[in-house]
């Protein structure tokens, strides 16, 4: 056993020798190739951004966008961090965030760390506007078109019932970070519909997706902006329209969602440290479309965020200007 | 294979004090222990009012230095508890233990963990090897235990090796061994700390019978060769009257009778033991003593001479061969006479 | 003799008689149950809204916040927390720059593919054998080809300093554990809720006490790996033979020099498989905690999660589970060579040890050196890239499934939801509480014992004040009939695996997969075939637990005496009397263990399963992970899946013992 282990070790040793020799004649060094260098002087002004990246590719795309320009043109350090909301808010408080970029309502949040316990600021909206709300598959809306009203959803019900609607019609709710109204919605709008958790944004997706691909009824929580629109034109189920305070009591609800005004939030340090960043964040606005299209690169093209961002802000340089701090 | 004979067993000064005394002593399991030490119910009766198990039961008993001393009972009858108490691997209830007159019980923990390391070892049934470790330093173990420096323990232990006949396995590992022979790095590790006492808990029952036997012979050259003191647990009667010195018989945590092999044999305490001893060949345990009768006025008495303590069986040829009756003899005085019709008697079963 | 077997019969036939009393008073509880519902339906069923909050569930939200604003003032917080926060960051900080990270003002980790690879390969060789060694190169390579090698090194990065973490604080736990009943007591209910409570539950609290980083991912890591490494650690420790340690005893040991010279060296092998253990909890944590930021796997899987990315998301499984085998084989080889050394003597001299560990690890350091030098050894060429080819196949056959087999699953959902869970759930939801209440006790009562009666009483009550009876139960429905599916699949392919060796080769590694890959991969195309529903939520589950169950009823099939299975065939049994009359009755402590194993696994999916359409507890858990106002009804929530948990384990516990004495009692005298 000795004499084929040490062999073993022989030829390892020798194996490795050769390798050696084979290397001292090509083959690159570690750090030999100097590395691109960084925005030189501007990155001390500049310092670290720390951004928060929500889970969902829309805001990604916003913050893609961001962190390129802050480190292309401001010659920022960028540091994204893969956190939920609630967790990305918390990081205002320790300190860890400095921005988020894409911020749907979260009321609760904002009195908590920017009226309480002031450690965040508002930075303005960033232009895209959000919309909630229930939403049929294309094929749907075509085949019944007056599916669109919601006094004719009681019309329908028997064709949205399933294994999980008890004898109902089933209106499939999404993601766990959104709070909803449609429990009362359907409630207090006499609907004979059943709320069904689908439990994730994966959940509402795949739903629409083999809805339309098999011809099968669907009704489900949505909202937009959202990369999956580039994929598929989702149609609105209209709901008593919004009016200002409609929605006030939670448990009385009768009308549709309000229109989000999407905003940015940066912590208060961030605010007042004075970096080009900071007014970067701050200027940052774009529309849905412009989202949209960069969220499609990033899911439909398999683009990485960074690439993504690149071939948009080559295509809109006026756009990017305008974010830059005036110097 | 020669066993030794019975009779060749040492002479035991009955006059020097004994090294281990044993008095009252009581093993009780459950609640409330020390409240049952004493009482005289019955063991079902004990288990029913008070939820005890009283497995040794106000015994004592002492041995004398360099004796081979058995203590026999069925399983549960409180034996193997009993040998543990005396190094309090269980701790006692109640009673006295005397090693030479120091009193174990009241040995604080440095104390008892000496006298275990230096005065008694023990050997058990089922060896309690260190796999990972080969034979040598399983044998060396009690050593390091102690503190003795690596090439003194291995120097010692390579001896004991040698004493129980296992030269040459120093490097093998238990599971490469058989039974009998872990058995015997068993019996080296104990013996290679010396000890006064050495203690046998049914070492030899997970032996099959021939190796048992082998054994057993070892044990009593071992005892010729170190002259040890040693206490050996059984339930094997035969394994008890080829070994014992004394044999202290026990049931249900009591002791049921404390005698010679032939004491035991010949003059049973009780049913239990007489029904314990019915199959045993009596004429290998009993000796002349038991068997001789006074002379008739018209025997003659010039017949062969033999001493009162020859077992029956050794006896045999003399006496069948004797046309007159042999005289038992102490000391030159007559003590009595044995004839065929003795000897036939024992060997055929009859009752005495 | 006849007297015995005259006794033997009568306490038979009392024992059937009790048996069978029990058994329709049992039906009588469950008849009444059934009637009681029919009557009392939809009344006192102490619905919850999904937004709806209890008083407790408020309480619990301002006590968290109580906590959060606390944080920066509290001396806890200022020296303690922030020490071992400090502590945790730097660990895991210095193994990133070791093996994943740019460190050291370099572009590279200090050690590139090749000495990484060539570190464990030697690793694998010196402490398991040639063939994990061998596994343990080409796994570790395939990171590189899957493309996903930096995130591959930050992933066991996080795992190896949880897992080391873990060992420091389990051993000497699981050692003293072991050794002290009274300590075994009182950390055993502490374990059992570290690892039923969601990771969900903690993950977000965490980031209050640790920040977010690394220090958070390995606490929440350790949490749910530290249990194994006690647990198993205090087993090793207590089956070390009374007879060795009374030997050493007698000798005059002390406790140190028993627990030294005796204890530890005999549970050397049992520890290794609690290392075992422990790497494998620690693999399946580092996915989730991605969701706090943790580097590696993870973070890819759950990023293609967000675009339904289910090639990029099998891809970086399929390194997860490679990376579990690898780890799972290396120490199940050093644990069989423990063993094997016992057995056979040290395999080499110590000298001869000596040498080989000295040119292994030599090899080893000239990798690593022309990996800490040379850029082709320290970055993996990217022409070596095969994960375009695996993401494609992994795309082309979720998408194909999900086209083609969506009549089928459909069928089954439809039927196993309308025929089996739907009457159940009813009956538990529909029922008014205290009369499911009450017949969970009873049920308890009659299968189990009082002692277990009182404890599911206690339980229960526990859910009802949490404000989550509705969910529970919904949860509770749920879980039983997950556990019920994958206890036919475990009984049914841990039978064949157990009877026939080649089913065995070719089941296990897809167990390993089932039971390694995160459920996130596996998400789309399940929400593809079964929707999102309660049903896809228990196939999650199944797929998870049933491997667990089936490699432990496999484990107990064979271990069934080779003497009875002769002695049966030779009586003529045929292969089906076989497997129902001897080999399963006498595997009955592996079904047994098989089933509440299957059910705690079973439990750990419900968070999962609230991510495709389970709602009730899961989504109450997800739900609170998600938003700031819920967060104190998830925290009721993962208690009352820890609660679930422990009265199920209580029923099934008693229920066991009460068979086990019966068949005791059964049995004619010895």
């Amino acid at each position: 056993m000795m004499n084929s282990r040490s062999g073993r070790i022989r030829a390892l040793v020798l194996v490795t020798g050769m390798g050696l020799l084979l290397n001292a004649c090509a083959g690159a060094k570690v750090g030999e190739t100097p590395a691109a260098a960084g925005g030189g002087g501007s990155a001390k002004a500049c310092g670290t951004l720390n951004l928060a990246i929500n889970p969902w590719v829309g805001y990604e795309a916003n913050a893609a966008v961001i962190a390129h320009v802050a480190e292309k043109n401001l010659g920022c350090k960028v540091v994204k961090k893969d956190l939920k909301e609630e967790v990305a808010w918390q990081g205002f408080g320790t300190g860890e965030v400095d921005a988020i970029v894409e911020n749907w309502g979260h009321a609760d949040l904002k009195k908590k760390y920017i009226e309480d316990q002031k450690v965040a600021v508002d930075a303005g909206p960033t232009g895209n506007k959000g919309t909630i709300g229930w939403y049929v598959p294309p094929w749907m809306a075509e085949k019944y078109p007056d599916i669109t009203d919601w006094k004719n959803l009681n019309k329908y019900a028997d064709l949205f019932k399933t294994s999980e609607s008890g004898g109902k019609g089933q209106l499939l709710d999404g993601d766990p970070s959104y709070v909803t109204n449609d429990e009362a919605l359907v409630k207090n709008l006499k609907l004979n519909y059943k709320v069904v958790t689908g439990g994730s944004e994966a959940a509402l997706i795949t739903s629409f997706r083999q809805a339309e691909a098999q011809k099968k009824p669907l009704l489900a929580y949505f909202y937009d902006p959202q990369w999956f629109w580039a994929e598929m034109k989702l149609v609105r189920v209209n709901l008593p329209a919004y009016t200002e305070g409609c929605d006030a009591d939670p448990a009385k609800v009768a009308c549709d969602y309000p229109p989000y005004v999407l905003d940015k939030i940066v912590s208060k340090k961030f605010a007042d440290s004075g970096s080009p960043a900071f007014q970067l964040v701050k200027n940052f606005t774009w529309t849905n479309d412009d989202q949209n299209l960069v969220a499609k690169y990033i899911s439909e093209d398999k683009m990485t965020a960074d690439e993504a961002a690149a071939k948009w802000v080559a295509g809109n340089p006026d756009k990017v200007k305008a974010w830059l701090p005036k110097s | 294979m020669t066993a030794p004979s019975l009779t060749e067993r040492t002479p035991l000064g009955t006059e020097t004090p004994p090294i281990l005394e044993v008095k009252g002593l009581w093993k009780v399991f459950g609640p409330k222990a020390d409240r049952v030490v004493g009482s005289t119910l019955s063991r079902m009766e004990l288990k029913e009012q008070t939820g005890c198990v009283a497995a040794v039961r106000d015994v004592s008993f002492s041995v004398r230095r360099g004796e081979v001393f058995v203590v026999m009972g069925l399983s549960g009858s409180g034996k193997s508890t009993l040998v543990r108490c005396l190094t309090r691997l269980i701790e006692p209830t109640a009673g006295e233990i005397l090693l030479d007159g120091d009193d174990v019980r009241k040995a604080d923990e440095k104390r008892l963990r000496e006298l275990r390391r230096h005065r008694m070892a023990m050997v058990f049934q089922h060896f309690g090897l260190l796999p990972h470790r080969c034979v040598l330093d399983n044998v060396a173990f009690g050593l390091e235990i102690r503190g003795v420096p690596k090439q003194d323990r291995y120097v010692r232990a390579r001896e004991v090796v040698g004493l129980v006949g296992l030269t040459g396995f120093e490097n093998c590992y238990p599971d490469q061994l058989s039974g009998g022979m872990q058995q015997r790095v068993g019996l080296a590790r104990a013996l290679a700390a010396d000890p006064e006492v050495l203690m046998f808990d049914e070492p030899f029952s997970a032996l099959d019978p021939l190796i048992r036997r082998e054994m057993q012979n070892e044990v009593i050259r071992l005892h010729h060769e170190v002259g040890k003191t040693m206490i050996f647990i059984t339930h094997d009667l035969s394994e008890a009257l080829k070994l014992g010195d004394r044999i202290l018989i026990m049931r249900d945590g009591e002791l049921v009778q404390m005698g010679t092999p032939d004491e035991v044999v010949g003059a049973p305490a009780d049913d239990y033991v007489k029904d314990f001893v019915s199959d045993v060949p009596r004429s290998h345990v009993l000796t002349l003593r038991w068997i001789m009768r006074d002379p008739q006025p018209d025997e003659p008495l010039d017949g062969p001479e033999l001493g009162p303590d020859v077992v029956i069986r050794d006896a045999v040829h003399s006496v069948m061969s004797a046309d007159r009756p042999v005289r038992v003899t102490e000391n030159g005085a007559l003590l009595g006479v044995v004839t065929s019709a003795e000897i036939l008697e024992v060997i055929a079963g009859g009752q005495s | 003799m006849a007297p015995v077997t005259g006794q033997a019969t009568s306490a038979v036939t009392a024992v059937t008689t009790r048996l069978r009393g029990r058994k329709y008073l049992l039906l009588a509880v469950l008849a009444l149950w059934v009637l009681g519902w029919a009557l009392l339906n939809g009344r006192d069923t102490l619905q919850l809204g999904g937004a709806e909050l209890t008083p407790l569930h408020s309480t619990l939200n301002e006590a968290m916040d109580a906590i959060d604003d606390g944080r920066n003032s509290n001396p806890f917080f200022l020296y303690f927390v922030n020490y071992i926060r400090l502590f945790l960051d730097q660990a895991v900080t210095l193994v990133q720059a070791l093996i994943s990270q740019p460190s050291f003002g370099r572009p590279v980790p200090v050690l590139g593919w090749l000495g990484v690879t060539g570190l464990a390969t030697a690793i694998a060789l010196l402490y398991g054998n040639r063939k994990s060694a061998l596994l343990t190169a080409a796994g570790l390579i395939s990171f590189g080809l899957l493309g996903l090698w930096e995130e591959s090194m930050d992933t066991l990065a996080l795992t190896l300093t949880a897992v080391a973490l873990s060992l420091a604080v389990g051993i000497p736990l699981g050692v003293w554990a072991g050794m002290s009943n009274r300590f075994h007591r009182l950390v055993t209910p502490v374990l059992d809720f570290m690892q039923t409570m969601p990771t969900f539950v903690y993950l977000a609290p965490l980031t209050l006490f640790f920040l977010i980083g690394p220090a958070s991912a390995t606490v929440a890591t350790m949490i749910y790996a530290v249990p194994p490494a006690i647990r198993i650690t205090a087993h090793g420790i207590r089956q070390v033979s009374p007879d060795t340690l009374e030997a050493g005893a007698s000798l005059g040991a002390t406790t140190a020099q028993s627990l030294r010279l005796v204890r530890l060296p005999m549970a050397k092998q049992t520890i290794i498989v609690g290392v075992n253990q422990t790497i494998m909890a620690a693999l399946s944590m580092a996915t989730i905690a991605a969701l706090i930021d943790a580097p590696g796997l993870g973070k890819t899987v759950l990023k293609a999660l967000q675009t339904l990315d289910v090639g990029t998301a099998f891809n970086a499984g399929l390194a997860i589970v490679i990376m579990a085998v690898v780890l799972d084989r290396v120490t199940s080889a050093a644990s069989r060579r423990v063993e094997a050394e016992r057995r056979a003597g040290r395999l080499l001299t110590p000298g001869a040890r000596r040498l080989q560990v000295t040119g292994v690890l030599g090899v080893a350091a000239v990798l690593g050196y022309l990996s800490y030098t040379y850029v082709w050894a320290a970055e993996f060429p990217v022409q070596a890239n095969v994960g375009p080819y695996v993401r494609r196949a992994a795309d082309g056959a979720s998408a194909w499934a999900q086209d083609s087999l969506v009549g089928f699953t459909d069928a089954v959902k439809n039927l196993l939801t309308n025929g089996l869970l739907n009457p159940f759930e009813s009956l538990l939801t529909g029922s008014p509480w205290w009369l499911v209440f009450a017949v969970i006790v009873a049920v308890a009562l009659l299968v189990g014992s009082a002692r277990a009666a009182l404890a599911t009483a206690v339980g229960l009550a526990a859910l009802v004040l949490l404000g989550l009876w509705q969910d529970s139960m919904v949860t509770l429905a749920s879980t039983l009939v997950a556990t019920i599916l994958v206890m036919i699949l475990g009984v049914v392919l841990g039978v064949w695996m157990g009877r026939n060796d080649r089913a065995d080769t070719v089941l296990r590694p897809v167990l390993d997969a089932g039971q390694t890959m995160p459920a996130f991969v596996y998400l789309v195309p399940i929400l593809g075939l079964f929707g999102p529903t309660r049903f896809t939520a228990i196939i999650a589950a199944v797929v998870f637990a049933a491997p667990v169950a089936i490699k432990l009823v496999a484990e107990g099939i064979r271990r069934v005496s080779p003497t009875t299975v002769e002695a049966a065939t030779s009586a003529g049994a045929s292969t089906w009397q076989l497997i129902s009359k001897v080999q399963l009755p006498m595997a009955r402590s592996g079904v047994t263990l098989a089933a509440s194993q299957g059910l705690i696994y079973v439990l750990s999916m419900v968070v999962v399963g609230g991510l495709v359409g389970a709602g009730a507890l899961g989504y109450d858990v997800v739900a609170g992970f998600s938003q700031h106002q819920l967060r104190g009804k998830g925290l009721a929530a993962g208690l009352a899946i820890v609660v679930l948990g422990i009265v199920l384990d209580r029923i099934m516990r008693a229920a066991t013992e009460r068979a086990d004495a019966a068949a005791h009692r059964g049995q004619p005298h010895k």
